[in-house]
């Protein structure tokens, strides 16, 4: 008996493929290819294959061509409190979405209640990681594309103050992570299983409350010059999927709900969601269990929690031409703006009400047992769950990525852009190609580590 | 008073790339270096933090890995205040925002040191936990000199 790898091996060759375009001898059909082997301004290493016969789109494949990482199988066997330093490494860009989910996991299997102001304090850094990523897309990323510049590089020479401001805001955000995480903005090391290892004084946050006071400010101004961009008018009837909780808008916590009335528990995900290994792709692909692709990120969590943002968060969403709902994927970078407007003022909001808890963390003991955990990463839901023995060593590792669960939808949004767009020329068409792709914010090497794999020895 | 800095750009765990900390590491032990008032920092590459480091400072020394097809150990230097650095031969991450890019960065925004040096070293091996190549390993002695003698003048 034995078990392990066989391993879908990715081919992606350094460069673009030269454009296609044949004509059958018959002079009646002709095909159209958009290859694009090596995606640029995402993270990790992502690959879009369209086909077009006479007209008609034949064939649209994402493929994610990372390696596999293996993380869950290598967190078998571990130390239940390890797990969030491990799972943080998967992203170096929304750490703390691997890292809190894992740690609400197993508080969940082990029924720890964090305190308020510990809870408070996660929501802060998460504040923090959602302006530092949605930042970093939004105006460093995603902005070329509506203006038709190549990169930020042209940005800056074009509009020197919306970058300064961008790369102040990511610092800001980062800074908010530096300042609770033990001064580390990319995989924070001041966190644990239920709280911190050291709480964070008043006075090193107060200080951060005039940046925040600027960055609310600052996001604001980029957000009415991204709602000056002219936007493609193609929606989808998306089905939304994201947390939701009573209180707030939902970033570290709350149940899963949809636009089509799905509402339950973290722990019931994955009766209503699964994972479905596709071919093409190293990474599993989100689905329904009715075989639908479903969409989780920023628009989905705007379409579903509207309501629950701030009066000003509101007022920007208006002002930029948002409705109170959103179903147009290449507006998502004014939604991401206006939730870094709201984590900016919800991260002032808990400093402004910050007081520093009596003991740092609640005391764990393992036992066999198994938990659940969910946080709004900047680019959807991230799911998590663990099985423990008695002596806290992990058993069985879960975990669902954000870009991984969007990849059907992703397909599908590149089926209905470039049936929309087939008077485009191949560069045009490529480019709104690989613009669809971007207005996920991919974080495609996070994803590509849950291939499952079956090894057999002889 | 002026300030001066020296990055050791790079990671530590892998191979050829940790020339630029390991480097920083041995400047940091050095306390005849240190009282120069110099500030040594390892600084992992990413580009955004590398803009906000550098503003306002007079003169900024780099250390770090490159790729770029020359022999394992080659040592360039290059005069970044006064010379664009090649696009993808500092890499860091596949947000492609780097060594280079932060350069070109900072010079479009106005911000970039008025003196800026920065010391490539080719490497070859950058597995994760892989040992230093020898090559490399001579390439950071002949460096550190050097370095050193960008400062001589403090």
């Amino acid at each position: 008996m034995a078990t392990a790898a066989k391993t879908t091996k990715a081919k992606a060759t350094k460069k673009s493929a030269p454009k296609k375009e044949t004509n059958a001898k018959s002079g009646k059909s002709m095909t159209r290819t958009i290859q694009v082997d090596e995606l640029s301004r995402v993270e990790g290493e992502g690959a879009l294959f369209v086909r077009v016969k006479d007209g008609v789109n034949k064939e649209w494949k994402f493929r994610l061509v990372e390696p596999p990482r293996f993380f869950e199988a290598f967190l078998q066997g571990r130390s239940y409190m390890e797990v969030p330093d491990i799972t943080a490494r998967i992203c170096g860009i929304c750490p703390m979405a691997y890292l809190m989910g894992a740690q609400q996991a197993m508080e969940d299997a082990l029924g720890i209640q964090v305190t308020k102001p510990i809870r408070d304090l996660r929501r802060i850094m998460y504040c923090g990681e959602w302006i530092e990523s949605h930042v970093l897309h939004a105006a460093m990323l995603h902005a070329p594309d509506f203006l038709g510049l190549d990169d930020v590089l042209q940005l800056a020479a074009t509009n020197k103050d919306v970058v300064t401001n961008a790369l102040q805001l990511k610092k800001l955000g980062n800074d908010l992570l530096e300042v609770i995480g033990g001064g580390r903005a990319i995989h924070p090391v001041n966190t644990r299983v239920g709280g911190f290892y050291k709480i964070p004084s008043k006075k090193a946050l107060y200080a951060l409350k005039d940046q925040l006071k600027w960055g609310i400010e600052a996001s604001i101004a980029i957000a009415k010059l991204f709602g000056t961009f002219e936007f493609s008018d193609y929606e989808d009837d998306y089905h939304c999927v994201s947390l939701r909780h009573p209180d707030e808008y939902a970033i570290v916590e709350g149940r899963v709900v949809t636009n089509r009335g799905i509402d339950i528990p973290v722990r019931d995900f994955h009766k209503q969601f699964k994972e479905v290994h596709a071919q093409h792709t190293t990474a599993l692909q989100g689905w329904t269990r009715d075989n639908e692709p479903y969409l989780t990120g920023p628009n989905a969590r705007y379409t579903n929690n509207y309501s629950q943002l701030t009066k000003l968060a509101k007022e920007v969403a208006k002002e930029v031409g948002l409705g109170t709902t959103c179903f147009n994927p290449f507006k998502s970078i004014l939604v991401r703006m206006v939730e870094t407007v709201y984590a900016c003022e919800e991260a002032l909001r808990l400093i402004n009400n910050y007081e520093e808890p009596d003991v740092p963390f609640i005391e764990s003991t393992p036992k066999a047992s198994e938990g659940f955990g969910m946080t709004e990463a900047p680019r959807g839901v991230c799911y998590h769950s663990y099985k423990m023995d008695h002596n806290g060593h992990i058993l069985k590792a879960v975990i669902s990525s954000p870009t991984a669960q969007n990849q059907p939808q992703i397909e599908r949004d590149l089926f209905g852009v470039v049936e929309r767009s087939l008077d485009l020329d191949e560069a045009a068409l490529k480019h709104r190609c690989e613009q669809t792709i971007r207005n996920y914010d991919p974080c495609i090497s996070c994803s590509a580590h849950l291939l499952r794999l079956t090894m057999v020895r002889e | 008073m002026k300030r001066i800095l020296f990055l050791g750009v790079g990671n530590l765990h892998r191979a050829d790339d940790g020339v630029g900390p390991a480097l920083a590491d041995m400047l940091t032990a050095d306390a005849a270096f240190m009282a120069k008032g110099i500030e040594v920092q390892p600084h992992s590459g990413e580009g955004a933090s590398l803009i906000h480091l550098w503003m306002g400072a007079d003169k900024v020394v780099i250390v770090d890995a490159m790729k770029s097809g020359l022999r394992c150990g080659t040592i360039k230097r290059f005069d970044a205040a006064h010379e664009a650095l090649h696009h993808g031969v500092f890499r860091y991450s596949s947000h492609l925002f780097s060594l280079a890019e932060a350069v070109e960065m900072s010079r479009t925004l106005g911000t970039l040191p008025p003196e800026m040096i920065v010391y490539g070293i080719e490497g070859k091996e950058f597995t994760f936990g892989a040992a230093m190549s020898p090559s490399v390993v001579r390439a950071l002695k002949k460096v550190e000199a050097t370095v050193r003698d960008e400062f001589a003048d403090l």
